[in-house]
């Protein structure tokens, strides 16, 4: 009924190799479903299918019943609803960071200026960096830049966000402060899908877990089944992984 | 050093390189221009056309400046083509010129990383303006640096220009050498009217390094 996003029967390949193979799923609005698994597993491949960064070969991708992959009309109309923050720091290096959060609002969206800055300022605010707003990105730390990602993609409102292992490039200590933004994000209902490997998170933020291997969902459930009982072996076998026992 | 030998030909000298400044920046504005069509048609590998730049630019940047102006200025008339020196100098450093600020326009836009172009689609920009707002500016400074050691070398080069008969330093300084053997003060001239040219075009140039580095 309420569901945002669906995913029906997707088949991607890279040439002969299946990346993503057979892949349904619903998602909720306010739903946060976080998305496991192996490296290579095919999960932030399949984020990319979701906002058209890459071509699929079979099924569909529908943002509000229409369909956004494969590309109908102007993909650019889906990809504004979808947000999306990489592994990477992607920040735009050749423009300072307020800069950097009123591109695609002004340019995209169209949007009056004045309001634009004042929502990025607010924004900025809200997550700590309105100190940096006139600074370039080199002159920010990892963790500071992708919470600034993570505002880029905010101001544009997006229906849905995706985080492909935004974590992932992170020195240990930054990782937190990143970590509480997307929290806090969780806490306003906000629509997303989550790759990561920082499974305490995953555990903490997540209305549902996906775990995908060898380019299929493997199980779909809460967090709390899949992290204290995972049905399969091959859950149980990721999940040993994270721990270290003596 | 005779003075006195300086003065008497400082004139000469000072008419010949406003000749070389004038035709060697023409030159370089041209070559900025053909530099760039090719670099789009390049990175955009639009058919056809980037088979001709590819050609073009092998063509120029593998044969030597002076061999170019002698096939224009002495080659060209053979089959009804007669071009005035001057312009010869300058199509000649425009295309020699072009086909080096091609290749550096075309590395600086393949060196802006492909994150760069999928977090601006992500963001719903179109080509068009991921294009204008996100690679060219990027592309640009990382070119900077080249494009500056390109317009230093075309300037350098402009001293072949003597061949075609072209009142430039080096005709200038090699005429008096001829006509009055004052070896010493003409090549000493030489010297100094490149080093007025060239040294405000390497300060510019690290300071444009530096501007446009972010």
């Amino acid at each position: 009924m309420d569901e945002i996003l669906k995913i029906e029967h997707l088949n991607k390949k890279f040439d002969d190799l299946t990346v993503l193979e057979d892949i349904s799923l619903e998602v909720k609005k306010g739903e946060v479903v976080v998305v496991v698994g192996p490296s290579g597993c095919g999960k932030s491949t399949f984020l990319r299918c979701i906002n058209g960064l890459e071509t699929i070969q079979d099924g569909k991708i529908l943002l509000d019943g229409e369909t956004v992959n494969p590309p109908l009309g102007n993909i650019k109309n889906y990809r504004e609803k979808i947000g999306m923050v990489f592994q990477s720091y992607d920040l735009f290096p050749h423009k300072t960071i307020i800069e950097n959060l009123m591109l695609a609002p002004l340019k995209v969206q169209k949007r009056n200026k004045v309001e634009v800055r004042k929502e990025a300022e607010e924004l900025l605010e809200k997550v700590g960096l309105s100190s940096k707003k006139d600074n370039y990105p080199r002159q920010l730390s990892g963790g500071q830049k992708q919470r600034v990602a993570i505002v880029r993609a905010l101001i544009m409102h997006p229906e849905v966000l995706l985080f492909d292992e935004v974590t992932a490039a992170l020195d240990p200590e930054m990782v937190r402060e990143v970590l509480d933004v997307i929290m806090e994000l969780a806490r306003q209902n906000r629509t997303m899908l989550i790759v990561t490997h920082e499974m305490a998170f995953a555990k903490a933020v997540a209305d549902r877990v996906i775990f995908m291997d060898g380019g299929v969902i493997v199980e779909d459930t809460d967090p709390k089944s899949f992290f204290e009982n995972p049905a399969t072996e091959r859950a149980k076998k990721f999940l040993s992984t994270f721990e270290y026992n003596e | 050093m005779d003075v006195e030998v300086i003065k008497s030909y400082l004139p000469n000298f000072i008419k010949a390189f406003f000749l070389t400044i004038k035709i060697g920046w023409i030159g370089i504005a041209l070559a900025f221009i053909i530099g760039i069509v090719c670099a789009f048609i390049l990175y955009f590998k639009v058919p056809v056309f980037s088979g001709f730049v590819k050609g073009y630019v092998e063509l120029f940047r593998n044969t030597p400046l002076l061999v170019q102006l002698f096939f224009i200025y002495y080659g060209l008339p053979a089959i009804g083509v007669k071009i005035p020196a001057e312009l010869c100098g300058i199509l000649g450093l425009g295309l020699l010129g072009g086909s080096y600020m091609a290749e550096s326009f075309r590395s600086g836009l393949e060196a802006v990383p492909v994150i760069q172009t999928e977090s601006a689609l992500s963001l719903g920009m179109t080509r068009r303006q991921l294009f204008i707002y996100v690679i060219l500016p990027q592309a640009f400074s990382i070119s900077v640096p080249a494009i500056v050691a390109n317009i230093i070398f075309l300037l350098k080069e402009t001293s072949v220009f003597s061949a075609i008969s072209l009142m430039d330093l080096m005709f200038t300084a090699k005429d008096y050498i001829g006509l009055y053997y004052n070896t010493f003060e003409s090549l000493f001239l030489l010297v100094i009217f490149y080093i007025v040219m060239l040294l405000p075009v390497s300060f510019a140039g690290s300071i444009i390094e530096r501007k446009c580095s972010f």
